[in-house]
């Protein structure tokens, strides 16, 4: 091959197995996830999505200062650092009401942003690439005709010849010491093929050989982060009242930043944007598979930290699949369900008036089956992400977001309604990755004219309430999160987290309406079922993040914990 | 330079000289290794025998009770890259977060790797309270995996505050009755590196230090009383911290917006708890590029420590805003 997209649509092949299959545990996820699946003639025909851990942070934060919570849920999740400190900071800035400078806001914007970068360079090559890319396949290239597909792609790359026989010879190697390590027994390794993955060698070879170097990209947005950040993972500059980094203010540490950016920009541009649409380009057929109906984004990226309609990515709410109409975010709209979850009762209600009352049955209990919750919207269920976000800002008319869609739909040859899939959804997340990183630049100069004007504030004092209340909304790049906050005396009363995964991958509310990724995996093909590939493909394209999304448990009475209405 | 060791068991120095790696440049890359563990130049040989001997053990890398910020961190490695690190100087056999297998094959995965001689790397606490049910993967619960795995490791490395000593989920009320690898298996060969999540640097150190040890029988590196290892733990954050000096003068940041703050003054009173905590962040700072010089670290970054490497840190340094009594 040279180049050449291929013309036809191939086609998943599907088997006719009938039977259970399950993958647990999921991995290349954050945190332990269940996939239970019944296959009927090769095709899905029932699935739960069941969470495997409880950790119980709601628990641990009562009674604390409401300061410290951004620390704890932080620990919420480590593949989305920095988000649940942003919005439990947010919650408590809500709810003592200061008001935090303008340098505060971008310096929160650019580590964000820095997040996304990384986050889902990481997720797309690391933790999903291996759905789509058959490594063991990329013995048979030819890596000359590899080097040609690969600076086909793209007018900055200069790949050679060498550089994709260099990395077949250690993957060679790798396979022949029989040591496979993290490659050992993947699903396309086995004694007969698996039909699933269908890239041409060249491909495989290509997308092996970036998957090592973003390796080492990752490190370079997360240290961009970190300038800004103080770590990564688990940042510790942002407080209530504003951020702490005076030392990020310096000239050069902004320029060390802007550098790092610029080369993970380049990166983004160079190489994971024409990876996402070569390999998608392959596997047009995901673009009918693996679709939901309903989103949410809360959106992202402020300039005034007070105003949700005045971030960059606009909140809001799209039913039915209808772009046409995006509907404004109603927070009072939102009720969490525990019908089929590991929960006492059948209630409905919304995260202020949540109760938790555990109770755990079995791993074979095909009613209730989750430490999630399935959070609603307006009853619905509704998928959060990239996909989400990028609709939402498609459909208000965001033109860096229409710009970018347009980009790649025009390049895979297919309409807004592919968007709604599997291939959909991860190449979202590529472009909401692209047009975050175009808009670094424009934080960064704001923050360097304020510097420059004299404007060095980052911090605003503030004073404890002895009651209050608050609730932070960040669109973390998994998708929809917030944090509410209740304060007595000076600590935190009740504090509940209603995170992205529980929306997106969550059970059975009780209308019984599928969860969004239940919704999105049903009627999937399978071709082996010793090894489902494609569960995995769906499952990955939501990124899931598991740990933040189990709920509150009582230890010592083993009994109801509640966020009570205000 | 790129160096490649292999996995072949034996025979390394000879893979090596056939992928045109010199015998210096191998020092090279073995003496940046010893640099990144604090380790002197004379260290590098020592790191040279241990990566090409015929029984280096494969790695195995339990999940429990986490946030996966573990495994995040330990990407973070530039000395050296993870790639090189997973795919060169060890076998990392069993990953969930990184590895290719899931479900049952992933399983079968971790029954092989345990045919074999294994270090074993433990990241999150083991939630114990009523049968271990709050965390199960594939079907087990985490203390029943932990179980089968850890007695028979060569050598279990806990890595993170969670398997060290049980982390966030066994802050008070410990809902889950989360514990850390050391207190549920007194008796095997267990070294901690706790942080939240620590600096990658420190498990390189000890996994290089571990092969060493089970290669050469060496005895285990000086641990100190909580089984960290001295390299890496043996002072304080305040002892290396970079504001030292205005703590001896007295000069404190009283508030965030103070200018005291802004020329980065000691951050005590707003409850810095580096006089407490022993870990060796000031002078490795966290992610590095190639030379192994990390960028920043919290109290640069003008925010008080939290002493996030210290047993029970988030009920014994909390308040942490508040000076610490």
């Amino acid at each position: 091959m040279s180049g050449s997209k291929p013309q036809a649509i191939p086609v998943t092949p599907k088997s006719n197995y009938s039977g259970p299959v399950i993958v647990d545990p999921v991995t290349r996820i954050e945190g332990h996830l269940r996939i239970d699946a019944t296959v009927e003639n090769g095709k899905i025909v029932d699935v739960r999505s069941s969470s495997q851990l409880f950790r119980g942070l709601e628990i641990i934060l009562k009674g604390r200062d409401p300061r410290d919570a951004q620390h704890f849920t932080q620990r919420s999740c480590g593949v989305c650092t920095y988000v649940h400190a942003l919005a439990s900071t947010r919650a408590v800035d809500n709810a003592v009401k200061v008001k935090i400078p303008k340098n505060a806001i971008i310096m929160r914007n650019l580590v964000m942003a820095s997040q996304y970068l990384h986050d889902h360079l990481v997720h797309f090559y690391h933790l999903h690439a291996l759905d789509w890319v058959n490594v063991a396949n990329a013995l048979k290239a030819d890596p000359a005709k590899t080097a040609a597909l690969s600076n086909s792609l793209s007018p900055n790359r200069k790949e050679t010849a060498a550089q994709f026989k260099a990395v077949q010879d250690k993957v060679g190697a790798l396979i022949a010491s029989g040591k496979l390590g993290i490659f050992t027994n993947a699903y396309f390794l086995g004694e007969k093929k698996n039909e699933a993955y269908y890239l041409p060698a060249e491909a495989d070879l290509m997308a092996t050989k970036h998957y090592l170097d973003a390796l080492h990209m990752q490190v370079k947005a997360a240290r961009a982060m970190a300038i800004f950040g103080a770590k990564n993972p688990h940042t510790q500059f942002t407080v209530v009242g504003g951020v702490t980094n005076y030392d990020a203010l310096k000239p050069e540490r902004i320029a060390e930043y802007k550098a790092l950016t610029d080369e993970v920009t380049a990166f983004i541009k160079d190489f994971y944007i024409p990876d996402l649409l070569a390999v998608a380009g392959f596997y047009k057929d995901w673009a009918a598979i693996g679709g939901t109906t309903n989103f949410i984004s809360f959106g992202e990226f402020p300039t005034d930290e007070y105003n949700l309609e005045s971030r960059f990515f606009a909140p809001g709410v799209i039913f039915k699949k209808d772009i046409a109409k995006p509907q404004a975010f109603d927070q009072n709209q939102i009720k969490e369900h525990v019908k089929h979850s590991w929960y006492v009762g059948d209630a409905a209600l919304h995260p202020y008036s949540g109760v938790t009352d555990p109770k755990y049955t079995n791993l074979q209990d095909k009613d209730r089956y989750s430490w999630m919750k399935a959070p609603r919207y307006m009853g619905e269920a509704c998928e959060t992400g990239p996909l989400a976000t990028v609709l939402v800002a498609y459909a208000k008319g965001h033109k860096p977001t229409v710009d970018a869609v347009n980009f790649v739909l025009g390049k895979l040859g297919v309409g807004p309604a592919a968007l709604f899939s599997t291939l959909g959804r991860t190449a979202a997340r590529g472009i909401e990755c692209l047009v975050t990183a175009n808009q670094i630049p424009v934080w960064l100069d704001a923050l360097v004219s304020n510097v420059k004007g004299g404007d060095t504030e980052l911090y605003t004092p503030w004073k404890m309430p002895s009651e209050a209340e608050g609730v932070g909304f960040a669109q973390a790049p998994r998708g929809a999160l917030s944090h509410w906050i209740k304060i007595k005396k000076g600590k935190i009363e009740n504090f509940q987290l209603v995170v992205p995964s529980t929306w997106s991958l969550g059970p059975r509310c009780a209308a019984g309406k599928l969860g969004p990724v239940e919704e999105a995996l049903m009627g999937t093909p399978i071709f082996d079922p010793k090894r489902p590939v494609e569960i995995l493909r769906t499952v990955h394209s939501f990124d899931p993040c598991i740990a933040c999304g189990v709920h509150v448990l009582d230890a010592k009475t083993g009994e109801t914990a509640s966020f009570k209405v205000l | 330079m790129k160096v490649s060791v292999g996995h072949g068991l034996s025979g390394a120095e000879k893979r090596l000289e056939e992928r045109g790696i010199s015998r210096r440049d191998f020092m090279k890359f073995c003496g940046t290794i010893a640099a990144a563990m604090g380790m002197g130049p004379a260290f590098a040989p020592k790191i040279a025998a241990a990566l090409t001997a015929d029984n280096r053990p494969s790695v195995i890398w339990l999940h429990n009770a986490e946030c996966t910020g573990c495994s995040e961190s330990i990407l973070r490695t530039a000395a050296p890259y993870i790639d090189a690190l997973i795919l060169d100087v060890i076998s990392l056999e069993y990953q969930e977060t990184i590895m290719a297998a899931a479900g049952e094959m992933a399983e079968k995965t971790l029954h092989d790797a345990m045919k074999k001689p294994y270090l074993c790397v433990v990241e999150g606490g083991i939630p114990m309270k009523d049968g271990g049910i709050y965390g199960m993967v594939g079907g087990h619960t985490m203390i029943d995996i932990c179980k089968k795995v850890i007695p028979g490791a060569l050598a279990t490395i806990a890595y993170g505050t969670c398997a060290t000593y049980g982390g966030v989920q066994a802050a008070k009320p410990n809902p889950t009755g989360a514990m850390g690898v050391d207190e549920v298996f007194p008796k095997a060969t267990v070294i901690n590196v706790p942080g939240c999540p620590p600096n990658p640097a420190n498990l390189v150190g000890t996994i290089v230090a571990a092969i060493e040890t089970v290669v050469n029988k060496k005895p285990l590196p000086k641990l100190d009383d909580l089984k960290r290892p001295l390299a890496f733990f043996g002072e304080t954050v305040h002892d290396k911290c970079e504001r030292l000096p205005f703590f001896e003068k007295d000069q404190f940041a009283k508030s965030f917006d103070s200018p005291e703050a802004k020329k980065g003054w000691c951050l005590y009173k707003l409850g810095c708890k580096g006089p407490y905590t022993y870990n060796n962040c000031p002078t490795k700072k966290f992610n590095p590029l190639d030379k192994g010089v990390g960028v920043s670290w919290p109290v640069q970054a003008g925010h008080p420590c939290i002493g996030c490497s210290e047993p029970k840190f988030w009920d014994t340094m909390s308040p942490f805003y508040e000076e610490q009594k």
